[in-house]
This record gives C-alpha cells, sequence and structure tokens, in this order.
C-alpha cells in the first residue's frame, strides 16, 4: 500500500472535481510565486522574463542602427557608456557582438519563450478545461532550467573578450576557433553552454505540453474541437521534441571542438566546417516554425472572436500546420544554396522550400476567409493580429525570391535575407505577440488594458515597422550584405547611408512606441478596470475560468459540446456559443447583459 | 538586380528570374493585401449587423491548394537549368582563364598558372593582393578556398557568390561582358575585418590581361 | 508514486495508458534524435574519410561484445523486475532490479577498461576524428548508462521501502529508459565496432 503523502503532490491530473479539492496547508512566498508549479504562475514568470530580453534585444538592435546610420560617430550618451575606451565609437568587435547577442537574445530569450514557454504554460491547462498540466513539477524545472540559461548568457556581456561576435548561426571555423574573433574566447563558450541549458528546459517544456494536450482534455473536447491556439502549440510541442535535441548534438561538438581540442568541424583534422551548417540548419529550420506557428494559432483564435464568425476552414488549417512542421524538416538547404553544399541538393532544397510556401498560403487565404462577411470588432488585439496576417504575407513573399536559388545566390548573406526575416518574426511572430498579450491579459491579471493606448502603440508601431524594415528589400535587391559594420566601405554601398539613415531614425520612433504598449501593461496591472470573466464573449474554455483564475482554475471541469468557433451560430440568439455551454432546446444560454463598458459587446440579432 | 549593371553572361538570366518572381509575388501581394484592406472597412461592426454563420467552403479550398501549389512547384523547376548553367555546369577548363583565389582574414590571394599550364606549381604568378584580372568574354574557372574560416566571394555585377571554405576547394565560374573594375565584396561573417574585406576585378581586354599577366610574372 | 492516468473528466484517448508512459516515451523521441545528430556526424565524417584506423586493430571488439551482451541481459533482467512487481512478488522485483543495476556497472567498468586502452595507445579526442567520434559517443551512452543505473539504484531503495506494489509504474517507465540505452548501444556497437 503506497503511502499517502499529508499534501498530495501535484503530479499528473489526480481526479479532483469542486474547487480546491486538496487541502494545502499555505504555500510559503518561495512555494508560492518563484517556485510554484502552478501553470499560470510558470507562464507569467516566463512572459516577464521574456520581455525583459526583448527590451535587451531591441535596445542592442537600436545600436546596431545607430552604427549602420553613422558608422564610426560618437554616439551620444550611450557612447560614453559602453565605448569610453573608444572616444565613444563603437569598434568593429563591438558591432559584432551586438547583431550576434541581438539574434540569440531575440530568437532564443524572447520569442521561443513568450509563445511556448509564457502563452503555452498560461493557456495550455485553461483552453483544454485541465486544472494544470501533466507534470507541474517537470514544469516548474523547465522554466529553473532556462534561468541558469540567462544568467549564463547575460555573463557573457562581462568576460574578457566580451560576448560571442560569430553571429546567432554561430558556424565554424569562425566560433570554433578562440583566436578567430575576439568574443570566440570564453564568450562563446558561455553561448554554447546558455543555449544547451535553453534546449533543455524547451524540451521539458514540450513533452510536458504534449502529454497534457493529449491526456488531459476536458471530456467532449476532441482534438478536432481543440482551438487553434492549442494545435499550433501541440505541434509547436512536437517541433521541439524532434528538433532541438539535434542542435544539441551540434553545440556539443562545436564546445568539444573549442574546450578539449576535437575536429569535428575544423579542417586541419579532417573536419567539415559545412558539416556545423548542416546539423545546425537541420535544427534551426524547424526553429523558425517553432517561432511562428503559436503566433498563427492565437492569431486564428483572435480573428475569429472579432469577427464574430466561425474560423474559415478549421480543418485546412490544422492540416496545414501539419504540413508546415512536416517540410519544415526537409527544407534545411536553403539557408547553404551557396555555402559548397553539393549543388544538386540545391535544385531539390529549392523544390521543397517553394512548396512550404503552401501551406502558408493556405493559412493566409483561410485567414481572409474569416474575416468576409464577418462583424470585425476593431480592436487593439483585433489589429495586431491582422498586421500579423497583412506582414507575414511579406514576409512569406520575400522568402519565395530567396527559395529561388539563382536569385538567393545574389540575395543570401544580404540585407533581402534581414528583411525577410524579420517580416516573418517581427511582423509575424511579434504582432502575434502584441494581439495575444492585449487578448489574454484579462484572464491572466484579472485586469483590461486600455484598447485606445493599444491602438496607438499599433498604429505607431505598424507605420515605423515598416519604414524599417522594407528598404530592407531594396537594400538587398543592391546587394548590401549583412553583419558589415560599415557598408560603405565598398563603393558600390555607399549611395545607401542615406536611406539606412531613414530606416535608424524609424527605428528609432519604433522602439520609442514600444514604451506606450509597456506603459499600457504596467499601468493595467496596477489599475486596470477589473476584467469580467469573459469580456470578449469568447468561445474557448479559459474564458470559463474567473479572471484570473484560481488555483484549480475551474470551480467543475467543463464538458465540452462543440467546436472553439460558433460564433454567429443560428442556435442561439447571442453572437457566439461557448464551447461548454449545454443548450436546452434552442433558449440563449449565455448572458447577454455585459458586465462592465468593453470594446465589444455581443450583437443582438 | 537591374539596379545595377549586369556584366555577367548569365546574369541577364538572374534578372529575369528575380523580376518573374517580383511579378508573380507583387500581383499576390496587391492581391492579398488589398483584399484585407478591403474586408476591414467593408465588413467592419455595424449595429445590428451579424456575421455570416459558415465554417468554409471544401471548393474553394481545393482551388487555392491546387493553383499555388502548380505554380510554386512550376516555379521552382522553372529555375532548375539556370541553377544548373551556374552551379553545376562550368565551361572546359581547356578553353577557359583559370586562377585561384584565397581567402584570409581579410584579404584576397589570387594566383595564375604560370608557363607550365598548372596552378599550384611553383611557377605561379601571384597577383597583388586583393587584385584580380580577367580577359573579358572568356569563360574563368576560379578555384576558391580559404586559408582560415569561412569567406564569401561575392561580385554583385557578375551575379555570383560562392562561400570559400578552408581545407575544400570549389570551382566557381562566370564569363564576364564589360571591361571595367568591380568591387569583390565578402559575403560571410569572417570575424573583424569581414566589413573591409575589399577586393577588386579587373575585366580587360585579352591583350591588356596577357600584359598584366606578363608584368606580375616578372615582378 | 501517485500514478495518473486520464478520469472520466477526460477524454481518455488511450485508455488504459498512464501519463508518465506517455511522456517517457516522448522523452525517448528526444533523445534519439539526440543520438541521431551525433551518429549522423559521425556517419558523414567516417564515409569522408581516407585514413580511418581499422577497428579491430585498435578497439577489443571480442570484449566489447561480451560487453553488449552483459547490456542486453541487464535488459532481460529488467524485464524479469518490471514481470515480478506487476505479479506482486515484491522481493523477486527487487533482485532482479539489483541485478539489472549490477550488470550496468560492469557494463561501465568494461568501458571504461576500453577507455583506458585506447588512451594508453595514444588516441584521445583530439588526436583524430577517429578518437572525437568514438569518445563523444561512447562517452553520451556511458553518460546515459550511468544516469540509469542511479536511477535503477533510486527505483530500488523505493523497492525496498515498500513501493510498487500497487502499481509498478515507476518500474515499467524506468525500464522503458533501460531498454532505449540498450538499444543505442547495439547500434553503436554496430556503426563503430562491427563495420
Amino acid at each position: 500500500m503506497s503511502k499517502q503523502k499529508a499534501t498530495p503532490s501535484h503530479d499528473g491530473n489526480v481526479a479532483h472535481d469542486g474547487a480546491h479539492a486538496h487541502e494545502h496547508p499555505p504555500l510559503s512566498f518561495w512555494r508560492k510565486y518563484v517556485f510554484s508549479t502552478d501553470h499560470k504562475v510558470i507562464g507569467i514568470q516566463f512572459l516577464f522574463t521574456a520581455l525583459f530580453f526583448f527590451t535587451l534585444g531591441g535596445l542592442l538592435a537600436l545600436l546596431i542602427r545607430t552604427q549602420l546610420a553613422w558608422p564610426w560617430e560618437e554616439i551620444p550618451v550611450i557612447g560614453s557608456l559602453f565605448y569610453a575606451e573608444s572616444g565613444g565609437i563603437m569598434l568593429p568587435e563591438n558591432y559584432l557582438a551586438l547583431m550576434t547577442m541581438h539574434g540569440t537574445i531575440m530568437i532564443f530569450f524572447f520569442i521561443i519563450p513568450v509563445l511556448s514557454g509564457a502563452f503555452g504554460n498560461f493557456l495550455i491547462p485553461l483552453m483544454i478545461g485541465a486544472r494544470d498540466m501533466a507534470f507541474p513539477v517537470l514544469n516548474m524545472l523547465s522554466y529553473w532550467v532556462i534561468v541558469p540559461a540567462f544568467l549564463v548568457l547575460l555573463a557573457a556581456f562581462f568576460v574578457e573578450g566580451g560576448p560571442p561576435a560569430a553571429g546567432w548561426t554561430s558556424y565554424a571555423p569562425l566560433s570554433a576557433l578562440p583566436d578567430m574573433v575576439p568574443g570566440s574566447g570564453t564568450g562563446q563558450t558561455l553561448w554554447l553552454v546558455s543555449l544547451i541549458l535553453v534546449g533543455t528546459s524547451s524540451i521539458m517544456g514540450a513533452i510536458n505540453y504534449i502529454t497534457t494536450i493529449v491526456m488531459l482534455r476536458a471530456k467532449g473536447l476532441t482534438m478536432f474541437r481543440l482551438p487553434m491556439t492549442i494545435w499550433a502549440l501541440f505541434i509547436t510541442a512536437v517541433l521541439v521534441t524532434l528538433a532541438t535535441p539535434v542542435l544539441a548534438s551540434a553545440l556539443i561538438m562545436l564546445l568539444l571542438d573549442r574546450t578539449i581540442g576535437t575536429h569535428f568541424f575544423l579542417p586541419d583534422g579532417g573536419g567539415h566546417p559545412v558539416m556545423w551548417q548542416h546539423i545546425f540548419w537541420f535544427y534551426s529550420h524547424p526553429a523558425v516554425y517553432i517561432m511562428i506557428l503559436p503566433a498563427m494559432g492565437m492569431a486564428s483564435d483572435i480573428i475569429a472572436c472579432f469577427a464574430r464568425k466561425p474560423l474559415f476552414g478549421y480543418r485546412p488549417m490544422v492540416y496545414s500546420i501539419m504540413a508546415i512542421a512536416g517540410l519544415g524538416f526537409i527544407v534545411w538547404g536553403h539557408h547553404m544554396f551557396v555555402s559548397g553544399m553539393n549543388p544538386t541538393l540545391g535544385l531539390a532544397f529549392m523544390t521543397s522550400t517553394m512548396m512550404i510556401a503552401l501551406p502558408s498560403a493556405i493559412k493566409t487565404f483561410n485567414w481572409l476567409g474569416t474575416i468576409w462577411r464577418g462583424d470585425l470588432h476593431l480592436t487593439a488585439p483585433m489589429f495586431n493580429a491582422l498586421a500579423f496576417v497583412s506582414t507575414f504575407v511579406i514576409g512569406g513573399l520575400s522568402g519565395v525570391f530567396a527559395a529561388a536559388t539563382p536569385v538567393d545566390i545574389f540575395i543570401q548573406d544580404t540585407y533581402w535575407i534581414v528583411g525577410h526575416i524579420h517580416y516573418v518574426l517581427f511582423g509575424g511572430s511579434l504582432f502575434g505577440v502584441f494581439a495575444a498579450i492585449q487578448y489574454w491579459f484579462p484572464k491572466m491579471f484579472g485586469r483590461m488594458m486600455d484598447d485606445r493606448l493599444g491602438k496607438w502603440h499599433f498604429f505607431l508601431t505598424f507605420i515605423s515597422f515598416n519604414l524599417v524594415f522594407f528598404p530592407m528589400f531594396i537594400l538587398g535587391a543592391y546587394g548590401m550584405p549583412r553583419r558589415v559594420a560599415d557598408p560603405y566601405e565598398y563603393q558600390l554601398f555607399a549611395p545607401l547611408q542615406p536611406l539606412n539613415q531613414f530606416m535608424t531614425i524609424s527605428a528609432y520612433v519604433l522602439g520609442a512606441s514600444q514604451l506606450i504598449l509597456g506603459y499600457n501593461f504596467i499601468w493595467a496591472l496596477v489599475r486596470g478596470p477589473k476584467a469580467a470573466q469573459n469580456p470578449w464573449y469568447a468561445n474557448t474554455l479559459e474564458w470559463v475560468a474567473p479572471s484570473p483564475p484560481p488555483h484549480g482554475n475551474f470551480e467543475t471541469i467543463p464538458v465540452v459540446y462543440r467546436g472553439p468557433y460558433e460564433y454567429a451560430s443560428p442556435l442561439v440568439t447571442a453572437d457566439y456559443l461557448p464551447q461548454h455551454q449545454q443548450l436546452d432546446g434552442l433558449e440563449p444560454a449565455v448572458e447577454t447583459k455585459p458586465v462592465q463598458k468593453t470594446a465589444i459587446s455581443p450583437a443582438s440579432r | 538586380m537591374g539596379v545595377f549593371e549586369n556584366v555577367s553572361t548569365y546574369g541577364a538570366q538572374v534578372d529575369s528570374l528575380y523580376l518573374l518572381v517580383l511579378i508573380v509575388t507583387g500581383v499576390a501581394f496587391f492581391l492579398v493585401e488589398g483584399v484585407l484592406i478591403y474586408f476591414l472597412i467593408r465588413y467592419r461592426h455595424r449595429e445590428g449587423h451579424r456575421a455570416m454563420y459558415t465554417h468554409g467552403n471544401r471548393r474553394v479550398e481545393i482551388v487555392w491548394t491546387v493553383i499555388p501549389g502548380f505554380m510554386l512547384f512550376g516555379l521552382a523547376v522553372y529555375q532548375y537549368s539556370a541553377w544548373t548553367q551556374i552551379k553545376i555546369d562550368r565551361p572546359n577548363e581547356a578553353e577557359a582563364v583559370v586562377l585561384s583565389l584565397e581567402a584570409e582574414q581579410f584579404e584576397w590571394y589570387a594566383a595564375y598558372p604560370g608557363s607550365d599550364g598548372e596552378l599550384g606549381t611553383d611557377d605561379d604568378i601571384g597577383s597583388p593582393v586583393n587584385v584580380i584580372h580577367v580577359p573579358v568574354n572568356q569563360p574563368v574557372i576560379i578555384r576558391l578556398t580559404a586559408r582560415d574560416v569561412l569567406h564569401s566571394f561575392f561580385v554583385p555585377v557578375l551575379r555570383i557568390k560562392q562561400d570559400a571554405i578552408p581545407g575544400t576547394t570549389i570551382p566557381v565560374w562566370f564569363e564576364a561582358t564589360q571591361p571595367g573594375e568591380y568591387e569583390i565584396v565578402c559575403a560571410e561573417l569572417c570575424g573583424l575585418g569581414h566589413y573591409r574585406m575589399r577586393a577588386f576585378l579587373t575585366v580587360e581586354s585579352e591583350t591588356e590581361f596577357q600584359a598584366w599577366l606578363a608584368e606580375m610574372a616578372a615582378r | 508514486m501517485t500514478v495518473t492516468y486520464p478520469t472520466e473528466a477526460n477524454e481518455q484517448p488511450f485508455p488504459g495508458l498512464a501519463i508518465q508512459k506517455f511522456l517517457m516515451w516522448l522523452f525517448l523521441a528526444s533523445e534519439v534524435m539526440f543520438f541521431t545528430g551525433l551518429i549522423v556526424a559521425y556517419i558523414v565524417i567516417r564515409f569522408n574519410s581516407s585514413s580511418w584506423p581499422v577497428v579491430a586493430e585498435v578497439l577489443n571488439v571480442p570484449l566489447v561484445a561480451a560487453n553488449t551482451f552483459i547490456l542486453i541481459c541487464s535488459s532481460v533482467t529488467m524485464v524479469l523486475a518490471f514481470d515480478a512487481f506487476e505479479r506482486g512478488q515484491l522481493e523477486r522485483g527487487r533482485y532482479f532490479l539489483i541485478a539489472t543495476m549490477v550488470l550496468g556497472i560492469i557494463f561501465l567498468s568494461i568501458q571504461a577498461i576500453e577507455w583506458d586502452e585506447l588512451i594508453g595507445h595514444g588516441i584521445v579526442a583530439s588526436t583524430n576524428l577517429f578518437g572525437a567520434t568514438f569518445y563523444t559517443l561512447t562517452g553520451f551512452h556511458g553518460a546515459h548508462v550511468t544516469g540509469g543505473v542511479l536511477w535503477i539504484l533510486g527505483v530500488t531503495i523505493a523497492a525496498f521501502r515498500g513501493h510498487y506494489g500497487e502499481n509498478p509504474i515507476g518500474v515499467e517507465v524506468l525500464g522503458l529508459y533501460w531498454h532505449f540505452v540498450d538499444l543505442v548501444w547495439i547500434i553503436l556497437f554496430t556503426i563503430v565496432y562491427l563495420i
């Protein structure tokens, strides 16, 4: 007879019903807020940490832009703070460190943690009607494994030689040989250790998410009644589980080359530099889908909600996400067309890469189909979600040029690629994050953000974003290379400086616009109006729980009767019909009186 | 591309492919964004108005899957020959000017075969650092490698780019159509001096080229 | 340890499947991908190499073959341990757990001897790519075996405290991991020692 613990652990979905079915002695501050096993707390921990890194990564970007506008000139204020030894002027090693850390931080410490770590954690149990993740302790550990990763990477700023300077892609031999560039010393090693920890944290989270989504859905919530947010997080978790370990193997081999003298990637000992690229991109291409799929899922849910209309083409949308993920494993060579890889492979990768545009195109058409004949409430989350669609389209279309191998010969390693990646990652994922923050803020914190401020933030961001990044396609068409501290050394690119200056000033506006969101967020946290349980009149299960949900989430676990997109349903007078709502006959079973004035109200008839 | 001059035999093909993709994606862009903006305005919330209740349309899904699918696949296959011509095929070495080009932090070192006609022998003719000369209207094959880390040989006006890998020699070919002096850009991050790893390609007549070669040999 | 299966409040896509087992399969999938990264690198390196040592001359293939057999036996004892717990034969189960652990330790010891011999021949990880790949592959495998042995130790101690009588899921999940480690070894043995 196994012993019953006095305080039952939260491992697994122990059959609870009723609010607070488990008796707890009150948790200490540390157990409740720091080492919490509650998915909502962990999600919020990831959120705040990710937002910190977003800010840091953004500031690094502004410095990069400053150099590209006015190379080798004294930088006001920041120059005397960080570059005092060189008279307030950025040095080449600073530039390389900046762009390496900008990319690394944005990818591994912002986008992936905010989408999977923050929203994945917060939303999955709530949207599937579970009390918590399948393995809450594992979940807590996944955050506390990423914290040392953060500290290790931040430490790289302060070690001798400075941060790594081989780009976030860390190609060998540059990254494998400590003398090849400053920062290639301790900084690079710390980078490798940090990423190994981040990967571990990601995998821990992913296997927890998959188990939770498959095994702990509420009764009636079949897989094809899941909201797109969950489908996307689910498939992203599968990608993380299968692709991230391959990155780990590459990072370890590079670490061994640097520390114990192996020659995996060093030709002097018979090694293969291009092999680094193959193994790295085998992970890093799926990684870009890890960075966009959750945003796609969330955009689908947000758009359907504010269009008051079912998602157009739910099954095609699900299959498209699967296709993107699957195809994502066979396109990695498109990062390597001019790398010296066997050129015949270029033909194969061009074909698979062109084809991967297809499921994304299908999704775009379905988003348009969703808003067609809708009843569009243009709130701040809706604007951001629609901006996701419009900028993602530009990002995707610009990718077709890169997929066209003869064209890629020219645009590879130029600013075209930088424009492409920022349209899909900033335009795509980041607008998705802005939408998600403002949409789920009421559920997370029990208060409402200000919609008008949200719109100001949106418009300023959207306009300045396009002014910064669209010209990058022009720069790329001129062949201006990336990762170059002073492109105007070349006569070819000297005429591009004024355009770069314009982009930099737009970047400052873009950066400053984020202060509006930051202010809105913090103001709402302390003084925002209290949120109703379902302020957006949405259908999915997280809105059944109170705002914010207590430990255990639901008074009673809901039972699900339908899919998540029954907006404008003819069965009820209200313009939404929640998944868990039981219908006796055709009586409207939902509240029609708004609890408070919100941006939208249920349409009557 | 088209933004500046093209002096390469295959450059026009590359530029026209770029233009083709530009047209296709441009049409898609204006269509999609136009529809998006139109819908935003046309279907914005009005009192008393209810959205249409529909979960989708199978026929429309098939149409907008199959048509773009064929277009994308066609776009890929259409470009096979251009890629093959530039990266897989190569002119006959006997009919081309062959030289070796080695990239090292942060300079380019070219060498030409001497009177024995072979590269890599003692009578090779070294070019001054960061200088390459080639004759106009003749195929050129560069045996590209690096001495330390990855670099990349990028000549925008020739529409050619190829990474240089230490420990491997990669053949790169082109045929220049116009005399002039053109910049060579290093297009793969190689360290501190990556931004100034600039070299110069001089394209000149056959006579001038031979004269230059003789002058280099004499040094 | 509390065992959890989805209940009537859940959809129950796989009735009777414990969530711990599901999690272990997912974890093993990630582990497979990790070893795949290393193995693919090894294959690429080896078959592009013009100067690979003759494996039979540098490595003690018969000894390691015996070692492979020992590891396979430990998988057998692991199955027998789980089987015993399932039938409620707790004492038998505990003995088989100990047997598994002992066999695992013997495997590691013979691996250590292998390494020692190879170092004695002057081949370390930095010597050449044979060394680099050999030590990396066998080293990470050995690390996984070590982790497994420690886990068996923990499970054995718990078994002595009376666990697994009600529900041997903890032993079952450990068994899955152990079989995986064994399977990886069989693959490594084949591609490093035999081919």
